[in-house]
């Protein structure tokens, strides 16, 4: 097994390579050079079109890999079931 | 990478072919062996991703820069920067093209890393008054304190004449106690001492031609010195990338310019063939004068300019060559004789040889040598000569003394040209190694290290002051927008631990953008013939057209 005092040093390295990686994401979108505040409004305004873009992502995928499950299932005997169908 | 070999003519025994003076006066041999090798220069293209950042870095910072701008005008924001007045609230604006908002919302926010003043002789080492700015770089106050010893990578003392020494400046207080400091006239009245004189022999023996005079600052003769040689109805063939001060004597001179891209020889021969085939624009008589303008070295690329292709040109098409040696003289040559002695030429093939003596021979001020009637004329119808006040001669006696030390006439052998030479080979072949992307000839001791982000230029020179060594960052407008750099200057009189301490900064792999950033591999793409040049075209005219 991975003695302790290993382990931690792996994750001593992946916070520094972490820390790394956003350093060079400062220095490329320039918000080294901005004020506080300014940090604060693009970091809000990046954090928030990545929430937005998981959320897509998410509601995208779900209907997506609904939809080729039930294909799949199909394949194996079940009818499909749509769940946008209209309840006539 | 452009690799050309330059044809080098057979020494004769005992005499140096370039200038006819016997080998001992010019204190070591002109070795053929030693400039027989390849021109190598590097422009190496960095790989696209860092075109993409670079254009990520100046959107993010144009669109701050609007929103900052937004909220000065509707009063969010104090207004520190200079606006136009209420009154003048209707006029066309002063204030608003795309350099002003540059300096207000770019240049601002790290322009704490220029115009620091130092305290000290510019040595290889030197002290920095401490600053610091409480409100964001609009302002900076002193705290009273010295940064001590900062390693110099910025000051252009390519021989480390920049000394203190008191031995070494003996006899520049012998002089400053004779003459004092001040000429009070100009040349043309009662300005021209028996130093000028001295000081003119001995730079036209230095550079082995009839006749030299100097000026006492090194822009003014640039900008003074052309108007007078060339004016209206001659042409002037400048290189893309000349210096401020040429470009200044150019316009001024009256003279219609034409630029051919840097160090292009084509593009030059098609200028020269254009000029003589057209002549001027509407008339079509015949150019009075076409005189090409180039430098030794290029200070912010490092490039030395093929001087043998273009004397053949000059030659072939009957033009006149002005050579601009401020950063060559003194630092490239086997005996520091510039880039005429590098490529092994003699100095009748060039017609106005120039050069400052505020690079190599830790003074001020200028020259202008070459032929005794071109000298002449210019003794008697330069506007430097008629209206500038002349070189003081405590400074005319230290390029004295440096001079002769660089001749040997003085006992002391090669040895400065020498060291900056292993210097500046050490220095480049480290960072090459590094992986880093350095501009510019092997042989150049202007060393640009391209740095491409706005946001690493502030950080680079943060941080590298912070580990004690002070370096000069580039960025628009010196340079093309997307090409900002950090230029460090090898000096002779740098150790080797000095660049082994720059060379292995922390800093350098953390933030540059080389082909092997941060020990990874990155091969460049070849937009020429590559598939995605389709689809990055825009970035490609961005990062290669500006």
């Amino acid at each position: 097994m991975i003695p302790l005092w290993a382990a931690g040093m792996d994750v001593k390295r992946a916070w520094r390579s972490l820390y790394w990686l956003f350093c060079q994401f400062e220095l490329i979108t320039c918000s080294y050079l901005m004020e506080p505040w300014e940090k604060v409004l693009f970091y809000s305004f990046n954090l928030a079109v990545l929430g937005l873009l998981f959320y897509t992502a998410y509601a995208c995928l779900a209907a997506q890999l609904g939809s080729a499950f039930q294909l799949l299932g199909s394949f194996l005997g079940s009818p499909r079931h749509n769940a946008l169908a209209v309840v006539k | 990478m452009i690799i050309s070999i330059c044809e080098i003519r057979p020494e004769r025994e005992g005499w140096d072919h370039n200038f006819s003076v016997p080998l001992f006066q010019k204190n070591g041999v002109s070795n053929g062996t030693l400039n027989k090798k390849a021109f190598i220069e590097h422009f190496e293209q960095a790989p696209m991703y860092v075109a993409v950042f670079t254009f990520v870095g100046f959107a993010v910072g144009t669109i701050f820069g609007y929103l900052r701008d937004f909220m000065r005008a509707w009063g969010l924001e104090k207004r520190n920067i200079a606006a136009e007045r209420e009154q003048q609230k209707d006029f066309v604006p002063l204030y608003q093209d795309f350099e002003n908002f540059y300096t207000r919302n770019l240049y601002l926010r790290i322009r704490d890393n220029w115009n620091r003043p130092i305290c000290s002789v510019p040595g290889p080492q030197f002290d920095l008054m401490e600053r610091v700015t409480d409100d964001y770089n609009w302002t900076f106050r002193f705290t009273g304190r010295t940064i001590k010893n900062v390693i110099n990578m910025g000051s252009y003392n390519y021989l480390g004449f920049a000394e203190t020494d008191v031995n070494a400046l003996k006899t520049v207080t012998i002089e400053l106690e004779k003459y004092g400091t001040g000429v009070c006239s100009t040349r043309q009245e009662m300005g021209t001492l028996d130093k000028h004189v001295e000081l003119e022999k001995l730079v036209a023996k230095f550079l082995g031609v009839e006749d030299a005079m100097v000026f006492g600052m090194g822009f003014a003769t640039n900008s003074m010195n052309i108007p007078a040689l060339v004016g209206k109805g001659c042409l002037i063939l400048s290189d893309e990338l000349n210096h401020t001060s040429l470009v200044l004597g150019a316009r001024l001179s009256g003279a219609t310019i034409r630029i051919f891209k840097h160090n292009n020889m084509q593009s030059l021969e098609k200028l020269l063939r254009d000029a003589i085939v057209y002549g001027q624009p509407r008339t079509h008589r015949a150019w009075r004068k076409i005189i090409i303008l180039v430098e030794g070295i290029y200070s912010m690329e490092g490039s030395i300019v093929r001087l043998p292709e273009i004397v053949s040109l000059k030659n072939k098409y009957k033009a006149y060559l002005y050579l601009d040696e401020a950063h060559s003289i003194g630092a490239v040559g086997a005996t520091g004789r510039g880039v005429v002695e590098y490529f092994g030429m003699s100095p009748d093939d060039v017609d106005v040889l120039m050069g400052t003596f505020t690079k190599s021979f830790g003074a001020a001020g200028g020259y202008i040598a070459g032929k005794k009637g071109l000298v002449d004329f210019l003794r008697t119808h330069s506007h430097s000569a008629v209206y500038a006040t002349s070189m003081c001669p405590p400074v005319a006696e230290q390029i004295i003394r440096a001079m002769k030390c660089l001749m040997g006439l003085d006992g002391t052998t090669q040895g400065k040209v020498r060291q900056l030479e292993k210097n500046t080979r050490y220095f480049r072949r480290k960072l090459h190694e590094m992986g880093f992307i350095i501009y510019g000839n092997d042989d150049s001791p202007v060393v640009p290290l391209l740095l491409y982000m706005p946001g690493k230029i502030g950080a680079f020179a943060r941080r590298m002051l912070e580990r004690n060594i002070g370096v000069v960052v580039v960025g628009f407008p010196a340079t093309p927008i997307t090409e900002s750099r950090a230029r460090f200057c090898v000096s002779a009189a740098h150790t080797r631990e000095m660049l082994d301490t720059v060379s292995t900064a922390d800093i350098l792999p953390k933030l540059t953008s080389g082909a092997k950033e941060a020990g990874r591999n990155c091969a460049p793409l070849n937009l020429n013939n590559s598939f995605l040049h389709l689809f990055l075209w825009p970035f490609h005219l961005i990062f290669k057209g500006i």
